[in-house]
């Protein structure tokens, strides 16, 4: 079977650095059965209409032939939970997040989140070589994540390894990996599980602003998480918070790399920055791909029925590069009009942290762009992570003069 | 203008004259600039300012959150238009394409767009209509002398007629922690756009936010004091209740008065026109150079059995003057017909309400999703084994596929369960208190997504 292959090829790691063409591929089938009785769905409107039909889970429980990874904790994070629980939890937790109840939160960052960026630019600013994932695009969002949970700063190498571990368990293929892969992820999980609880316990009782805090003290209408789903969601905003908006920032500069003159509309029109970084949600997404999604009964798209309990994944990358839905969509165009792309998913599940991630994207871009001098790539492709799940470089090394 | 030649001259220096400078109005202009027409615009309007948005009028103006003149309407373009504000079209004159204006004054055109939307129905008796403290709201000016009564703190609110409008400023009224009694002839709030179901789970918000609502009864009069302000209202069972503030929110007016003599099919539902927007005179036939866009339109619809619908929908204006706009500067063989389902959002009560499709198009409804006591749910309506609407409370994400059951003519009820099954899925009768439409099945699905390539595909009935 030709898409079965396109798949493997799209998961193997050769694939990582330019997918787009075996996307193109993969398109041709919307709807592709695998081998193993997955479907693959990589064309946009068949992902839209997926995404909103309630007849799909997020719940891997209601897998027939439940995934490896399939979370083994009783209590999974409401990205992998259904309604009603999931809008509960999702309610609970945004209360503290955004609006209607805390309407400011994001905006008010932004002094915060320039001053970040601005002395970790102080600390290379004078420097010819610079790795813009380790000395920025990874510092910045996790200070940042970690301020709001109420986790120590200084604790991020422990968590720094769980988060890859988990990362790394999340394409787990038995045919192909060591079993480790998934063990390590295992474990990880349940490292930073107990990290977390660690953290939570002495915030009982005791009123504060970070995220912990007030999620242990609530008293909304919708009443209080119990401590498990409050792991969880911490778990869940911390991974989502960390192996993110880093392959936003460094795909953004790579791009900008890659295109010269658009860095230099960037330098003359600073207003460009919002557009711009939609197109790149757009053109160099940070999740390529929702790898576990269920059919809890029959779905039928483009005329293909899915049965109950199959497995489903998701191609947001692919669907974001769908000509049927966007002009000349390998053209990376910051004047893009109407520019729907997939880069946050869609639905119930929709990017919880968008605008969050939006504005640190918007500050990291211009600020480089400011202050670099004359920056030029050391290598293109740049060596990537290995995940073609939440995909981008490992390093990307500049030069500047 | 049959020819490609003087298309294009039409659209190169032709002149086009919009009535009804608001929300369809500015829409379309712009939308007429975008497919590339530069010959000159004149938009005719009777409200002074800039155009602005209508629905904060019932919600965040009357918090005063929002001030009314932060509503305008976000500008997508230049339009270049020559704007001709505060004086009303008096009549429209189709032997010689002119504009009248009530003062005078006249405009030519090439083509013409009516977009001269609703008004709100007046309290009948005009006495009673004009004692201080009595409001409607459809009006920038209207919403800011209603805020301006709602901050000074009133003793009690009287609603009159538990529509959206209504309900919404009931319940932006509660918010303030204004007393508020809502009176509705009907059975229930929202009885008539969503039937009883759905009726009865709004009587219990109102009710649970502490509204004296009182639902079967009509004001008879509203009394006022001797400084000629509102005091007391009396109702047909007799009873009384005293108030300062009246709102009156019986539903709209549409404004064709103007357009009486015009020849064009106007009545109480509107201007009829066809899927492009194109009026139909009185003989039913289509006209060239006349257009209808949003709230004052009255558009057959496929998917509707052809019935003519007429909506007082945000989104309705605004891809109406897409597509009037569209067809205003293309030949015959590329016109868009407008096939959007309709779609309607509010919220009240602390809860959005959203629907698609068209409800009162429906003998079923049936809870698919959620949970009606948490007012958090999805409800699809069905006509003779169709889906033909959804409403959601707290739950708009799901709306889309809902919309696609209903173009695609999906059977109803939708079959299959989801994660978030209801108790009790069951259809019950729709229960409308108005007589029921009719229909004989689907005939036609919708396919297709850009408006240019949106087109109905007929279907072989079923029996
Ligand atoms: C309080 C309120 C709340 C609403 N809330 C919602 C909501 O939550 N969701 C939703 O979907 N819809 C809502 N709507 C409906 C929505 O606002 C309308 O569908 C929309 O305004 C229609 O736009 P339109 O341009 O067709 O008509 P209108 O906005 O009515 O504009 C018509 C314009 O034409 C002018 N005009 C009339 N006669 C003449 C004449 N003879 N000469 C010149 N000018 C003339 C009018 O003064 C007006 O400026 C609400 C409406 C109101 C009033
Ligand atoms: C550029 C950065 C980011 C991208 C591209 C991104 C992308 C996504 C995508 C595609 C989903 C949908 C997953 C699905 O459908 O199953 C998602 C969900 C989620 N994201 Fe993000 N994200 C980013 C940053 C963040 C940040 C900074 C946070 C936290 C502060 C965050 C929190 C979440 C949460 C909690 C969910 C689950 C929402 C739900 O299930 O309801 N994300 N994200």
């Amino acid at each position: 079977m030709s898409e079965t292959s396109t798949l493997h090829r799209i998961l193997d790691y050769s694939a990582r650095a330019d997918p787009y063409p075996l996307y193109a591929e993969l398109r041709k089938t919307p709807v592709a059965l695998q081998e193993d009785g997955s479907y693959v769905i990589s064309t946009y409107r068949e992902i839209t209409d997926i995404l909103h039909n309630p007849h799909l889970s997020s719940d891997v429980r209601n897998l027939s032939r439940p995934t490896p990874a399939a979370e083994r904790r009783d209590t999974p994070s409401f990205i992998n939970i259904d309604p009603p629980e999931h809008d509960r939890l999702r309610r609970l937790a945004m209360r503290h997040f955004g609006p209607p109840c805390t309407p400011g939160l994001v905006t008010g960052m932004q002094p915060q989140l320039t001053e970040i960026v601005s002395s970790l630019i102080d600390d290379f600013a004078n420097t010819q070589l610079v790795d813009i994932v380790d000395d920025f695009a990874y510092p910045f969002p996790v200070t940042v994540i970690c301020h709001l949970l109420g986790v120590p700063r200084d604790d991020e190498p422990r968590f720094h390894q769980w988060v890859n571990a988990i990362i790394d368990s999340l394409d787990y293929d038995p045919k192909t990996d060591p079993p480790e892969k998934l063990n390590l992820g295992a474990q990880a999980t349940d490292d930073l599980h107990q990290y977390l609880g660690g953290l939570l316990e002495p915030r009982h009782d005791r009123p504060g602003d970070d995220l912990l805090s007030r999620l242990a003290n609530d008293d909304g209408p919708d009443g209080r998480m119990t401590d498990e789903e409050i792991i969880s969601t911490a778990n869940l905003l911390l991974i989502a918070g960390h192996e993110t908006t880093v392959n936003l920032i460094t795909n953004g500069m790579l791009t900008l790399l890659r295109h010269p003159h658009v860095l230099q509309r960037l330098r003359d029109e600073p207003d460009l920055i919002v557009r711009l970084v939609e197109e790149l949600l757009r053109y160099e997404p940070p999740v390529h791909i929702v790898p576990w999604r269920a059919a809890y009964s029959d779905i039928t798209i483009a005329d293909t029925v899915i049965p109950k309990g199959s497995q489903i994944m998701l191609m947001l990358a692919s669907g974001s590069r769908d000509p049927d839905r966007f002009d000349d969509p390998d053209r990376f165009d910051p004047d893009r009009q109407d520019n729907q792309h997939l880069g946050f998913g869609s639905g119930i599940h929709l990017c919880f942290g968008g605008p969050l991630a939006r504005l640190e994207t918007q500050i990291a871009l211009s600020e480089l762009v400011r202050r670099l001098d004359r920056p030029r790539l050391v290598t293109d492709p740049p060596p990537y992570r290995p995940s073609p799940v939440l995909r981008g470089p490992i390093h990307l090394h500049i030069e500047q003069s | 203008m049959s020819s490609a030649h003087t298309l294009q001259g039409f659209k190169r220096d032709g002149r086009i004259a919009i009535v009804g400078a608001s929300l369809a109005g500015l829409r379309a202009a712009e939308a007429l600039r975008g497919e590339g027409f530069t010959g000159s615009l004149t938009m005719i309007g009777d409200e002074l300012g800039e155009p602005y948005d209508r629905p904060p009028l019932s919600k965040q103006v009357l918090t005063g959150w929002v001030p009314t003149d932060g509503t305008k309407l976000p500008r997508r373009r230049d339009i270049d238009a020559q704007w001709l504000l505060g004086v009303p079209a008096s009549g429209l004159d189709l032997a010689t394409n002119h504009v009248h204006l009530a003062d005078g004054n006249e405009v030519a055109f090439d083509r013409v767009l009516i977009s001269t939307g609703v008004r709100a129905r007046p309290w009948p008796v005009e006495a009673e209509a004009s004692l201080d403290g009595v409001f409607v709201v459809r009006t920038r000016g209207d919403a800011d002398g209603l805020q301006q009564a709602l901050a000074a703190g009133p003793s009690r609110v009287l609603i009159i007629g538990a529509g959206f409008t209504g309900s919404e400023i009931a319940s932006i009224c509660r918010e303030r922690d204004i007393s508020v009694t809502v009176a509705e002839l009907g059975p229930a709030p929202l009885v008539g756009a969503l039937g009883a179901m759905i009726g009865d789970v709004a009587a219990d918000m109102q009710r649970a936010h502490g509204v004296d609502l009182r639902c079967g009864v009509k004001v008879t009069q509203l009394e006022g004091d001797a400084q000629g302000r509102l005091c007391r209202a009396h109702f047909s069972d007799g009873s009384t209740v005293d108030a300062d503030v009246a709102v009156v929110a019986l539903g709209g007016i549409r404004n064709t008065d103007w357009l009486q003599d015009s020849g064009l099919a106007v009545g109480v539902w509107g201007i009829a026109c066809d899927s492009g927007c194109r009026a139909f005179d009185l003989n039913g036939l289509v006209t060239d150079d006349v257009f209808v866009a949003g709230d004052v339109a009255r558009c057959p619809h496929p998917v509707y059995e052809y019935r003519f619908i007429s909506l007082e929908h945000w989104a309705n204006a605004v891809e109406q003057a897409d597509i009037a706009a569209h067809n205003m500067v293309n030949a015959q063989a590329d016109r868009w017909p407008h096939l959007a389902i309709p779609a309607f959002w509010s919220i009240q009560f602390g809860v959005n309400i959203k629907s698609v499709g068209v409800p009162t198009f429906a003998d079923e409804v049936v809870v698919t999703q959620g949970s009606v006591p948490d007012h958090r749910f999805v409800a699809a309506y069905g006509y003779q084994g169709r889906v033909t609407a959804a409403v959601s409370f707290n739950n708009a994400k799901w709306l889309d596929h809902y919309r696609k059951l209903i173009e695609t003519a999906a059977p109803f009820p939708p079959p299959c369960p989801t994660p978030d099954q209801p108790v009790d899925a069951k259809p019950v009768p729709v229960d409308f208190p108005g007589p029921v439409l009719l229909s004989q099945g689907a005939t036609v699905v919708v396919t297709g997504h850009d408006p240019s390539e949106r087109h109905v595909t007929a279907v072989r009935t079923h029996r």
